[in-house]
């Protein structure tokens, strides 16, 4: 049960002067349950790459399998995939378009083609999971504030029950309060759930606290795939393409160049604390 | 998917007929398509086709840019030639059942084809060689007498203006929303007519939501740096004749007046 | 006076449901005081609908105050005699790239506002030249806006609003919609104005780094000014930040918690440097 990217490559425009690699040979394999970050500055290649896992883009050459089956060979059911394969895109917010929140959430279910009381099982818990109280259920989507909107569109694709979900940057245009709002309440998703979850963001120190691997693009290529702490023992590499580690990481280099003795692959404030206080004794 | 479609598809180059001023341009397409109704037989036709010729030459753009406008013709001429074709009442040539094909026919197709590709290919000169911009800007200035009787020519023109601006800006929402939706299940292919339209829904209220927001943000931006319609307004690309805008007049002028005398006299 | 004056501000606006029937009364801006100095370089911070971007909009008369006053330059933003010359003095720069550029081609764009003020087309030119050249933009007048990123749409917007000689420039989260190289772009291009040109700058925002070089910080809650001070001084008060949904940076929040665990550390470091030099090490 996994997603297998094998030498993917995808050129935009092929065939005109305005040809555009957009994917080079990537290689990919995406386990059940594992919580990834996708990194990159815009331009990178990561929006293109995760509109290639459910199929919405296609490859110019190579093969994306979902469980096993090429998913772009005749006869394969698109639309099953693209309700296993949970796409919420960049300010999701701008595809509301129903009269009420519950009926916007209910329209994925819907096209799934089920009965009309399990449509409205799953849009409820939907709405459940990412933290919508009933009240708001029958207003309309437009008059609720950024956070709310964004929290609904994501509950309209988790209504249709994905393995795996994918969200192009949950958190562009949000407050600091609502962008941690917004992470946490996915980060409780993932562990009720198991699903697995890809995280696409450009700020490391979002994704440094939640996921279990980071996969950095640069140029349509992957450059790191590994486990934070071993991505940002690149730091230098990732300021060279216009990505950085988190602050933290910076400031444990700078301890550490001083003479304190602390770990340079730390990660998080938290972290950091208990280093610093226990190199100073305390 | 919907960004492969262009429109006023510029070809950015240097020449002398993209340095025309584009009130040239404009009327000498008007004129063309004019001068293509004033002549009836194939010395008229000769003589359009050689200007054509020219001016192509002259303005360096690749011929088959010319030609892949013609794609989107290709229907509507068919159906003008066999209609033209099978139509025409007449001295008859070629009967096969009930159908003829008559002289006066074969005539009247070849020409309505022949006009057809010369109109298309002279309005494709414009487009191909002047930038929007240019255009609009051309436009409020030939219009600009209408302002006496009170017609908005300069809100008419930012109008097009700012609508090509967003053309391209929708498209990509379009596909955005599109996607989206399709992400979710959605399906904007099978179905009857009405089930299509239906489907068409999740699409065209959100685009239409993105566009009057991107209107009202547009209108507070404009208004914030001090637009407040034509008046008190200077151009930064201010249009004025050159030596070879004359010259070009003078060459228009005189291409009509020989069309005029061909299609009265000649054929 | 200062360049942005305002006194007692209050912005009302009147909530109604679908029928038109009035719902409600609400106050975007309560009662706001505030004075800004010619060059100063003004960070004004909140989460969203604090009334930080109502606010703005006041200043360049897009909006006028229900109750109080607003002074641009000293002239009564309320008095409609003054309304283009306020415009003029006082920039605008918006959250959406897209929506604000209305040529076709970059220098067009630029050339824009000048055109409106009925400046001569000879210094249009000029002054589109030098205000792309400080944003840095000038190789690319001649593109169209629609191929440009993020970061450079938004220079582009700023280098329009520097064509028209503006004393004052109010940038309204001009970075919310950019990745992290596009902000550094263009809150470098808006340092530049503010060393070289002297420019007063009103920058709007949501993310910590991009306030440490203001002069003076607002920060927003509830249509009010809930804190103001140096960076230093709003950065010292992390609970209260956090209780404004606001944010520190990581050096700040570290230096906090360490304090809070007992090492003797000043309040409101910025820095690595500082933190380093706090530590004794």
């Amino acid at each position: 049960m996994s997603i297998i990217l094998d030498h993917v490559n995808h050129i935009y425009e092929e065939d005109t002067a305005m040809a555009f690699p957009a994917l080079v040979d990537v290689n990919l394999v995406i386990p059940d349950g594992q919580f990834i970050g996708l990194i990159g500055h815009t331009g990178s290649g990561k929006s293109t790459l995760v509109q290639h896992l459910n199929g919405l883009i296609k490859p110019t050459s190579g093969s994306v399998y979902y469980n096993g089956a090429d998913i772009h060979e005749d006869g394969y059911n698109k639309k099953e995939l693209r309700s296993k394969v949970g796409l919420v895109f960049q300010y999701p917010e701008h595809q509301l378009f129903e009269i009420d929140v519950f009926s916007d959430v209910c329209f994925g279910p819907k096209n799934l083609g089920l009965e009309k009381k399990d449509v409205e099982l799953r849009a409820y818990a939907a709405l459940k999971q990412v933290g919508i109280a009933d009240e708001y259920f029958y207003q309309s989507p437009f008059d609720l504030s950024g956070g709310q909107k964004r929290r609904v569109a994501i509950a309209g694709v988790l209504a249709m029950k994905p393995e795996v979900l994918i969200l192009d940057e949950p958190t562009a245009g949000l407050d600091p309060k609502g962008r941690d709002e917004i992470l946490e309440q996915i980060a409780k998703l993932r562990k009720e759930t198991g699903m697995t979850v890809i995280l696409v963001s450009h700020s490391m120190e979002d994704v440094a606290k939640y996921v279990d691997r980071i996969i950095v693009m640069n140029k349509g290529k992957i450059m790191y795939d590994d486990v934070p702490k071993e991505v940002f023992r690149h730091y230098k590499e990732l300021e060279e393409v216009g990505l950085a580690a988190p602050q933290i990481t910076y400031i444990m280099q700078e301890l550490r160049a001083r003479g304190l003795r602390v770990d340079t692959d730390i990660t998080s404030v938290e972290e950091a604390k208990k280093a610093i206080l226990q190199a100073m004794g305390r | 998917m919907l960004r492969d479609i262009t429109l006023g598809q510029y070809y950015r180059t240097d020449s002398l007929i993209h340095r025309l001023d584009p009130r040239v341009k404009l009327v000498g397409t008007l004129v063309f398509i004019i001068s293509l109704f004033v002549v009836d037989n194939f010395i008229g036709y000769i003589i359009a086709a050689l200007l054509l010729v020219w001016v192509i030459k002259l303005s360096k753009v690749p011929f088959r840019f010319m030609v892949r406008g013609m794609k989107a013709i290709v229907f509507l001429l068919l159906i003008a030639v066999i209609f033209n074709l099978f139509l025409t009442p007449g001295e008859a040539v070629f009967t096969v059942w009930k159908i003829q094909i008559t002289r006066e026919g074969i005539y009247l197709a070849a020409f309505m084809a022949i006009r057809l590709v010369f109109l298309l290919m002279g309005s494709s000169v414009m487009t191909l060689t002047t930038t929007p911009n240019q255009l609009t800007d051309g436009l409020e200035k030939l219009l600009n007498p209408l302002k006496k009787l009170k017609v908005p020519v300069h809100e008419i023109s930012m109008m097009m203006s700012i609508a090509l601006r967003f053309i391209p800006i929708l498209l990509e929402e379009t596909d955005k929303i599109m996607k989206a939706q399709i992400a979710r299940g959605a399906d904007f292919e099978s179905g009857n007519l009405i089930k299509k339209a239906k489907s068409l829904v999740p699409l065209l209220v959100p685009l239409f939501i993105s566009a009057f927001r991107r209107a009202n943000d547009l209108a507070t931006a404009m208004e914030a740096r001090c637009y407040r319609g034509g008046e008190h307004r200077t151009k930064m690309k201010p249009l004025i004749y050159q030596k070879n805008d004359r010259l070009a007049y003078a060459v228009l002028w005189g291409y009509l007046a020989v069309c005029i005398v061909v299609g009265r006299y000649a054929g | 006076m200062g360049i942005v004056k305002t006194k007692d501000l209050v912005f009302e606006y009147i909530r109604r449901d679908e029928e038109g029937n009035v719902e409600g009364i609400t106050r975007a801006v309560d009662e706001v005081t505030l004075d800004i100095e010619q060059g100063d370089f003004v960070a004004i911070l909140g989460h969203n609908g604090s009334g930080k971007s109502t606010l703005a909009k006041h200043i360049n008369a897009i909006l006028y105050p229900t109750e109080g006053t607003v002074w641009v330059d000293g002239m009564d933003t309320a008095k409609d005699e003054h309304l283009w010359d306020i415009r003029q003095k006082a920039g605008m720069v918006f959250q959406n790239p897209d929506n604000q550029i209305i040529g076709q081609v970059v220098e067009e764009d630029v050339g824009f506002g000048p055109e409106n003020l009925g400046v001569p087309t000879q210094e249009i030119w000029e002054r589109v030249e030098e205000s792309l050249k400080a944003v840095g933009m000038y190789e690319f007048r001649k593109h169209s806006p629609n191929k440009l990123s993020g970061g450079q749409k938004q220079r582009v917007s700023i280098a329009g609003v520097i064509a028209m000689h503006p004393k004052c420039i109010v940038l309204d989260e001009p970075t919310a919609m950019l990745d992290p190289n596009g902000r550094k772009e263009v809150i470098r291009a808006v340092r530049a104005l503010n060393d070289v040109e002297n420019i007063t700058v009103i920058l709007i925002t949501h993310y910590m780094e991009e306030i440490v070089h203001a002069n003076k910080v607002f920060v927003m809650d509830n249509g009010k000014v809930a804190m103001q001070g140096t960076p230093r001084e709003i950065f010292s008060q992390v609970e209260k930040l956090k209780s404004l949904r606001l944010d520190v940076p990581q050096v700040t929040l570290l230096a906090h918690e360490l304090r809070k665990s007992g090492l003797e550390l000043p309040e409101g470091i910025l820095t690595k440097e500082e933190l380093v030099k706090a530590l004794g090490l």
